[in-house]
């Protein structure tokens, strides 16, 4: 694809179901090699969750046990409260990571060949967030793998139910990413991304502790919690994960990731967007836009 | 509100909590010391199908060996209420000496030794004739109460004076006395009649007696990660009937510990409700419930799989369980 003459659009139109799939699959397959090279990269995402559980946890481990909340249909131990919480974190930092990832790229240059492509934009870019979707439910399998041996124990049919809500969530957080990284001109900049992104989202949800003890302490804070889509994310995936589904939380994710995805296409999008305007690297660089 | 829908249907629930469901259908019944209630529950649906007014503060609950009555010990009205299951309806009341706490019945299904724990009486009632065989005087705020399988030997555990008496039953007579730790709270057998267990929910220890020679054969002591020490309190203990395994309640640890019938030593900690008090097993061995003072519910451990499937809100102060034969 990366030879493709720039075509128009009625060559587009004419592009095969195999063919958008093939290009989905290149897309992918790149990112997955990408991250099945970067050892570090992989073990890292394992560490910091398992930190959480391993050593947050067991500090906090007679905190809960006092309430039971759904899904739960008895008292929980702090671990088990606060997986669903750790796989929206493995989440929340592959989607950071994978703008990361497209920060990089627009440096590089690849992301021009990637945008030269005749696939239309929101193909190429949906294309790009599953590829990290792939890639954080990788993670994910092999940290719930792990907790399954610390007595975090779901149904079985959960591990099922929770792949769907996986996928949503993926994409949702992606394309925050990818929304956040059309704003970045540089490598460096993804630090602020780390303080007034991540750490913010991940803290004020419910992914430590449930909203009703949030609540008691503070009810600003609380507040805050409600409209914080992470909160969401780690509803669903915890309501999924017992083979429930929470319609709230489905419904704010699935609103959340159309307009997350639709602002990063705009951005994306050279004559338009906010690349051209910023006049960032993107947007200098003679592109695949018509004018 | 968050609304959920059930996503799975029971056939899945089936799946994956199979022994819950395919178990056969017993009912469960919780006396309530705080509401003056006793909760029935079914053991296959896990739900609350009937609350029935009972005397004041409901603590001791068994079911007749016939399975007909449900007896309580209505602390604060001094009696033992007798229900008939199937009406639900107060059928009489037995003469039990004040302050009835705990009680057991001889494997016969007659007489009921009820420990007084005001009056320092364990008081020995024919429940057929409705009258005091005998009132044995032993230590001070009498509780725990088991009897061997053969029935011939009936132990009773005071909580002041920390011993466990144990009292003949063809002379009701005090022949032997045990110290034990701190609070002595529960006595039971073991199917096989050789080892005899023992509470103490002060001393935080569980005491294993070689029934025969009426010796301490180890004291086990718990360690909960996580957890004060003195929030360990033993209370309640089961046994399996093949003896392999015991539970026993660790008060306001929530906890209930799974030991090894054999080594002694502690093999789990189940995390349910607040002040975990009693346990009762179902028939079958297949469910554990456990009542929980503080959070007014009971919680239901699958035995086989050691884990807690369920809890099921009761009345207030939830304090003793029974189960029907069938």
């Amino acid at each position: 694809m990366t030879s493709a003459p720039v075509p128009n659009r009625s060559e587009v139109s004419g592009l095969s179901l195999s063919g958008y799939l093939n290009c989905m699959r290149g897309i992918v397959w790149r990112e997955a090699l990408r991250f099945l090279q970067q050892r570090e990269r992989f073990v890292a995402a394992l560490v910091r969750p398992l930190v959480w559980l391993f050593i947050f946890a067991a500090g906090f481990r007679s905190v809960l046990g006092v309430s039971i909340i759904p899904p739960y249909e008895t008292y929980v131990l702090y671990e088990v409260y606060v997986t669903p919480g750790l796989v929206g974190m493995i989440q929340l930092f592959n989607g950071m990571q994978s703008s990361l990832s497209m920060v990089y790229d627009r440096e590089m240059g690849n992301m021009r060949t990637l945008l030269i492509s005749p696939y239309p934009r929101w193909f190429l870019l949906t294309s790009k967030l599953m590829a990290g979707v792939a890639v954080s439910l990788l993670q994910v399998a092999v940290f719930l793998a792990i907790t399954w041996f610390w007595e975090v124990e779901p149904p079985l049919f959960g591990y099922l139910a929770v792949i769907p809500a996986l996928i949503l969530s993926g994409l949702m957080l992606g394309a925050l990413g990818m929304l956040l990284s059309s704003g970045i001109k540089q490598l460096e900049n993804f630090a602020g991304i780390m303080n007034f992104v991540i750490f913010p989202m991940f803290f004020a949800s419910s992914a430590l502790y449930p909203l009703w003890r949030m609540k008691e302490t503070s009810p600003l804070l609380y507040e805050i919690c409600q409209y914080n889509p992470f909160t969401y994310i780690v509803e669903l995936i915890r309501f999924a994960l017992y083979g429930q589904l929470n319609l709230q939380a489905l419904a704010i994710v699935a609103g959340f990731t159309v307009v997350f995805l639709g602002g990063a296409i705009f951005a994306y999008n050279p004559s338009k967007g906010l690349i051209a305007r910023r006049g960032g690297p993107g947007g200098n660089a003679p592109g695949p836009k018509g004018g | 509100m968050r609304k959920t829908i059930k996503f799975l249907t029971a056939a899945a629930f089936a799946g994956s909590f199979g022994v819950v469901t395919a178990a056969p259908a017993y009912t469960v019944y919780v006396s309530n010391e705080k509401d003056n209630t006793v909760s029935i529950i079914d053991s296959t649906s896990l739900e609350v199908t009937d609350t029935i007014d009972v005397g004041q503060r409901p603590r001791g609950i068994l079911l007749t060996k016939d399975g007909k009555h449900l007896l309580i010990c209505a602390s604060d009205d001094d009696t033992v209420q007798v229900f008939d299951v199937k009406t639900k309806q107060l059928v009489k009341e037995l003469p039990s000496g004040p302050d009835p706490e705990l009680f057991v019945l001889h494997p016969s299904g007659n007489p009921l030794y009820i420990a007084n724990e005001d009056d320092n009486l364990v008081t020995v009632v024919d429940i057929a004739a409705d009258k005091v065989l005998a009132e044995i005087p032993v230590g001070v705020e009498p509780e725990g109460m088991g009897i061997s399988p053969d029935g011939k030997v009936l132990v009773n555990t005071s909580e002041t004076t920390n011993m466990a008496h144990f009292i003949d039953t063809e002379t009701n007579e005090i022949f032997d006395n045990i110290l034990v730790d701190s609070r002595p709270r529960y006595a039971e057998f073991n199917d096989a009649g050789d080892k005899l267990w023992v509470t103490s929910e002060i001393g935080g220890t569980v005491a294993v007696i070689d029934a025969k020679t009426r010796k301490i054969i180890t004291k086990i002591s718990f360690d909960i990660p996580g957890v004060q020490p003195e929030a360990i309190q033993p209370v309640g203990l089961r046994v399996t009937k093949d003896g392999k395994r015991a539970f026993v309640a660790l008060g306001p640890s929530n906890r209930v510990a799974v030991i090894n019938g054999e080594s002694h030593e502690v093999e789990k900690y189940l995390l349910v409700g607040q002040r975990v008090w009693q346990l009762a097993f179902t028939p079958d061995e297949k469910l554990l419930f456990t009542s929980n003072g503080v959070s007014n519910d009971i919680s239901v451990i699958d035995v086989g799989k050691l884990r807690v499937v369920k809890s099921i809100g009761v009345g207030r102060f939830p304090w003793g369980i029974a189960i029907s034969n069938e």
